[in-house]
C-alpha cells in the first residue's frame, strides 16, 4: 500500500484541469467564458507548481504562485474593463463580432 | 478503507469534484451558474492546497480568487445582463474540432507523464514549507524586490482599469 501521494497523480490532475480550460477557450464564444477558463489553466499550474514546493520542500514555488496570483488579479481587473468597453460599444461580448482588426 | 488512508480519499474526492466543477464551467449555458460552478473548483483547489499543509497559499487563494476575483466576473455579468437566450454557440463542428484538440494535447501531456518516475510526496500534510511563517521569511528576504514590483503593478492594473472604464476621457 502506498502511504503517500506521488506527485504524478498531481501532474494528471493539473493537466486534467488544464485541457479542460483549453477546450472551453477554444469551444465557447462568449467573452467572459473564454476569461474564466483562462483562470481555470492559471490555477492548474498554480496547483502543479505548489505540489513540486511541496515534494522539494522548497517554499520559492509558494512564493510563484503568491505572484502569479497577484498578476491574475491585475489580469482579470484589466480584461474585465476591456471587455465592459467592448460591451458599451458592440452590445455584445461575442468573440466573433470583435473582428474589426481583421479588415 | 479499502486500503487507502484517508488523505487518499480526500485527495480522490477533491479532484473528482474539481474536474467536475470545472466541466460544469465549460458546460453550463448559464454565465452566472458558469461563475459559481468555477467559484466551487476554486474551493476544491484551496482544499489541495491544504491537503499538501499551504495553509497560506489556501486562504490567499480564497480571498483572492472566490472573493475578489469571482465577485468582478459577477458583477461585469450582472451589468451586461447576459442570460441563456442571448449565449452566443458555436457550431457543432467546431465543438467537436475543440473537444478533439483538447483530448489529443491530454493524451500528449499524459502519456509524456507516463514514463517519469513515481515520486511520493514525502512531507505530505507536514510539509512546513507553507506556513506564514516561513513562507513570509523566504517572501521578505529572497522575494523583496518583486513583491515591491507586484504593488507597482496592481497599482498600474487599478489606474488602466479605472482609465480603460471611463465614459470619456476629455
Amino acid at each position: 500500500m502506498i502511504n503517500g501521494i506521488s506527485i504524478n497523480m498531481y501532474m494528471v490532475l493539473s493537466a486534467i484541469l488544464f485541457i479542460i480550460g483549453a477546450v472551453g477557450v477554444m469551444a465557447r464564444r462568449n467573452s467572459i467564458i473564454i476569461f474564466m477558463c483562462i483562470e481555470l489553466m492559471l490555477n492548474a499550474v498554480n496547483l502543479l507548481l505548489v505540489s513540486f514546493s511541496t515534494l522539494h520542500n522548497d517554499p520559492k514555488g509558494q512564493v510563484f504562485v503568491f505572484f502569479i496570483m497577484a498578476v491574475a488579479a491585475a489580469e482579470v481587473a484589466v480584461g474585465l474593463a476591456i471587455l465592459s468597453m467592448v460591451y458599451r460599444n458592440v452590445k455584445s461580448i461575442d468573440t466573433n463580432l470583435m473582428s474589426n482588426l481583421k479588415n | 478503507m479499502l486500503g487507502y488512508t484517508i488523505t487518499q480519499w480526500l485527495f480522490g474526492v477533491l479532484s473528482f469534484l474539481s474536474i467536475m466543477f470545472g466541466l460544469m464551467v465549460v458546460f453550463s449555458r448559464n454565465p452566472v451558474s458558469s461563475v459559481l460552478y468555477l467559484i466551487l473548483t476554486f474551493f476544491c483547489i484551496a482544499g489541495h492546497y491544504l491537503l499538501m499543509n499551504a495553509q497560506f497559499l489556501a486562504i490567499v487563494h480564497i480571498v483572492v480568487y472566490a472573493g475578489a476575483i469571482m465577485v468582478l466576473f459577477l458583477f461585469v455579468i450582472m451589468l451586461m445582463n447576459l442570460n441563456e437566450d442571448q449565449e452566443p454557440q458555436r457550431t457543432w463542428l467546431t465543438k467537436i474540432i475543440a473537444a478533439v484538440a483538447g483530448g489529443l494535447m491530454l493524451v500528449v501531456l499524459v502519456g509524456s507523464l507516463k514514463g517519469s518516475e513515481q515520486l511520493q510526496l514525502q512531507h505530505y500534510g507536514s510539509s512546513q514549507v507553507g506556513l506564514v511563517k516561513n513562507l513570509g521569511m523566504v517572501l521578505f528576504r529572497d522575494f523583496l524586490f518583486p513583491f515591491e514590483i507586484a504593488s507597482v503593478l496592481l497599482l498600474a492594473a487599478m489606474v488602466g482599469a479605472i482609465m480603460i472604464g471611463k465614459r470619456d476621457i476629455k
